[in-house]
């Protein structure tokens, strides 16, 4: 291993050499960000190359808006919120899941078939399944809401807060960095998209793409891809995760995707609102929305906390750049979501080295 | 004896009357017979053979009860075992308390009470006072259990945070997340099938034995909650020295880690209730790696890293398999399942 980890850092220090400027990288997993920090990768690179933690986590990328939704809807006694487990310390513009629970039915679920087996369990009682996460998670909600319709389970609905990755890679070099210079693109979402789904990025705006795996191998050597790419003037496609992701991904997957979901404008933390980049339920699952069942219209909620989390995600400041870092936000008591799960960008800077990592 | 006509525990099993004597006399007092306990005075009486005591207590309220390689019930001996041994006592007493949810199956209440009873008279700990409370339905979790213990100082042994100097070894008597991951993965709301098995074990065994044969122990903490991760930060806070360990050095039982990369935790981070971390002076290291290596608990003890100077601020820094390095903080408390 430690032979091809040499290989690759000679490979990235020739291309730094070549390129002769800072080399901005950045990479839109959470499990990736959360690898680089856990693996000291970024200790290994040469100092020209700078990793940029983009919107990869799903807590992270969540609104305020969403979350104050997600609030109000526990506060109702008829209601038992289902969530996963991160998103119950984000806080909303008055408190969280984590300090509303006491009150209210909270219960962290692992997966969407637990949250539809509550409502089973629970009849005089809604489950609100608080559906979140990328095409990885949105296959597990779409089964769900398949089950439940076939079932004409009535107490059970969801609020989806399903993001799509491209969409939000676009909306970032069109309009809010275009200093990035290639992706690290994600593991997990490719298995289910496929790589050919960066295509459009590499052919519209020229950045190399890698898809890389988990391992801290496959990462170094999928910033080695980039760097090769970069020196050489190329910007290409490139899946170095052979084992799990093909070009056109899990087609199964997609189509449940497909079948239950259509792609609708959205907001996003940081990024603001985004063309066909979230995922809403379709007309004829539409008696499982959340927002339809309670009637509730979103609203856009205007951050006043001073928390930076936004161009964090969008890789225009590095977490301790932001004033609230360290002091008035550490993972004890977070005031932007990036801290709270521990796939964010300023819980990983924070918990992994936030004294020596660059 | 008058058969119990109830299966279940009642608030009045608490309420200091006849049922609650019954519980005491029918299912406490036959399998902790002794002789401090048998006339059930206010205050056991010991008889102990130094007087430099140490003194401990610990409560237990681990869901599920039953896990695989353990329970409350052991977990709650053991516990209390290991914080004597790792102060570098010989445990002799404990004191048992438990606190019980009314409606508890008279069942699970003996289960528990003997898995106790085995794990003491394993360990040669006899358990010398106690007390039962009751409570509401709703008001606790089935059962919640503290136990105090008494050791004896273990003749010339003084250990502690100011003995840790420069160039001291870190000892770790085996593999590490095999306790919370097991627990975490038998939670209701969590569970999945794995072939995880808790670490719960009382090492007093081992810890005497290592203190009996080298001299060179300079500390010892048992890595609970919080992890190695907790106990090496605290080494660090403690000392204003800092900690370096190796990753490659560290055993982790490749299940623990598979589950643990699953649910997105860092394995350092994750409960531990049968190791402990030593600190030892470097010229003894390799005596007490062999000690705890022939010894059925330490079999995968490693040397894991060393305590050197500080140059910045305290920390704990650990190299990674890759060649990196990455710095190892306090966790914060807890640990939630990432999303994908």
């Amino acid at each position: 291993m430690l032979e091809r980890i040499y290989k690759a850092q000679q490979l990235m220090d020739a291309a730094c050499k070549t390129l002769g400027r800072q080399i901005n990288i950045m990479e839109v997993c959470g499990t990736h960000t959360v690898a680089i920090f856990r693996n000291g990768i970024r200790t290994t690179l040469p100092k020209a190359i700078k990793l940029l933690s983009g919107p990869g986590c799903p807590v992270c990328v969540t609104d305020q808006g969403y979350i104050d939704i997600v609030l109000d809807l526990a506060q109702r006694d008829d209601c038992i919120i289902a969530t996963y487990g991160d998103m119950i310390r984000v806080p909303g513009s008055n408190g969280s899941l984590e300090t509303k629970r006491s009150a209210a039915d909270v219960r962290v679920m692992l997966s969407s078939t637990d949250a539809l087996q509550l409502a089973k369990d629970n009849p005089d009682k809604t489950v609100v399944f608080v559906a979140v996460g990328f095409e990885t998670t949105a296959p597990a909600t779409a089964v769900v809401i398949k089950e439940a319709a076939e079932e004409k389970r009535e107490n059970f609905c969801i609020l989806s807060g399903h993001k799509l990755v491209v969409p939000a890679m676009r909306a970032l070099l069109a309009e809010k960095n275009d200093k990035i210079d290639a992706f690290l693109c994600p593991g997990h979402v490719s298995v289910i998209i496929g790589y050919g789904a960066f295509n459009e990025i590499v052919n519209d705006f020229s950045r190399p793409c890698v898809v890389a795996g988990f391992e801290p191998m496959q990462i170094i050597e999928g910033l080695a891809e980039i760097c090769r790419q970069l020196s050489q003037g190329k910007a290409e496609l490139k899946s170095i995760y052979t084992a799990a992701v093909t070009e056109e991904g899990n087609t199964t997957a997609q189509q449940l995707i497909a079948e239950c979901f259509e792609p609708a404008d959205g907001c996003w933390r940081g990024l603001g609102r985004i063309k066909k980049s979230t995922l809403k339920l379709k007309d004829k699952f539409s008696r499982f929305d959340a927002l339809k069942r309670f009637n509730i219209t979103e609203t856009p909620v205007e951050d006043t906390t001073g928390c930076r989390c936004g161009e964090v995600l969008c890789g225009l400041i590095d977490p301790p750049q932001c004033a609230l870092f360290g002091s008035a936000c550490v993972p004890e008591t977070p005031v932007g979501p990036c801290m709270v799960s521990s796939e964010g960008a300023c819980a990983a800077w924070f918990k992994y080295g936030r004294k020596k990592q660059r | 004896m008058k058969q119990n006509k109830h299966d279940r525990i009642l608030l009045a099993h608490g309420g200091g009357g006849k049922l609650s004597d019954e519980l005491i006399r029918k299912y406490i007092l036959p399998r902790f017979k002794n002789p401090a306990l048998e006339k059930l005075p206010d205050a056991a009486t010991l008889n102990l053979d130094s007087n430099t005591l140490a003194f401990t207590t610990d409560s237990y309220v681990v869901k599920p009860l039953f896990f695989n390689g353990g329970d409350i019930g052991k977990l709650a001996v053991c516990g209390t075992i290991n914080d004597l041994a790792v102060a570098g006592a010989k445990p002799v007493a404990l004191s048992l308390s438990l606190i019980i949810e009314e409606g508890l199956e008279f069942s699970v209440l003996e289960r528990i009470l003997d898995s106790i009873a085995r794990a003491a008279d394993d360990n040669d700990v006899a358990i010398v006072t106690g007390d039962t409370k009751t409570v509401e339905a709703g008001a606790a979790e089935k059962i919640f259990i503290n136990t105090a213990g008494i050791g004896t100082r273990i003749e010339g042994v003084t250990l502690g945070f100011d003995k840790i100097a420069p160039g001291d070894k870190i000892i770790l008597s085996g593999t590490i997340g095999d306790h919370g991951m097991t627990v975490i993965s038998q939670r209701k709301d969590i569970r999945f099938q794995t072939q995880l098995k808790s670490d719960c074990a009382a090492l007093a065994s081992l810890t005497g034995e290592l203190l009996d044969k080298t001299a060179g122990v300079k500390f010892m903490r048992d890595p609970t909650r919080g992890g190695l991760a907790a106990t090496l930060n605290e080494i660090s806070k403690q000392t204003r020295l800092t900690v370096q360990i190796s990753e490659a050095d560290i055993p982790v039982n490749p299940t623990v880690r598979a589950a643990a990369d699953m649910l997105g935790f860092d394995v350092l981070n994750i409960a531990n209730e049968g190791k402990f971390v030593a600190v030892v002076s470097p010229d003894c290291a390799d005596d007490c790696l062999n000690i705890c290596r022939n010894h059925p608990l330490g079999k995968q003890a490693a040397l894991i890293g060393q305590i050197t100077e500080t140059t910045d601020l305290p920390l704990v820094e650990m190299a990674t398999k890759i060649g990196g390095k990455r710095i190892v903080q306090m966790p914060y408390g807890r640990e939630l399942p990432r999303i994908c």
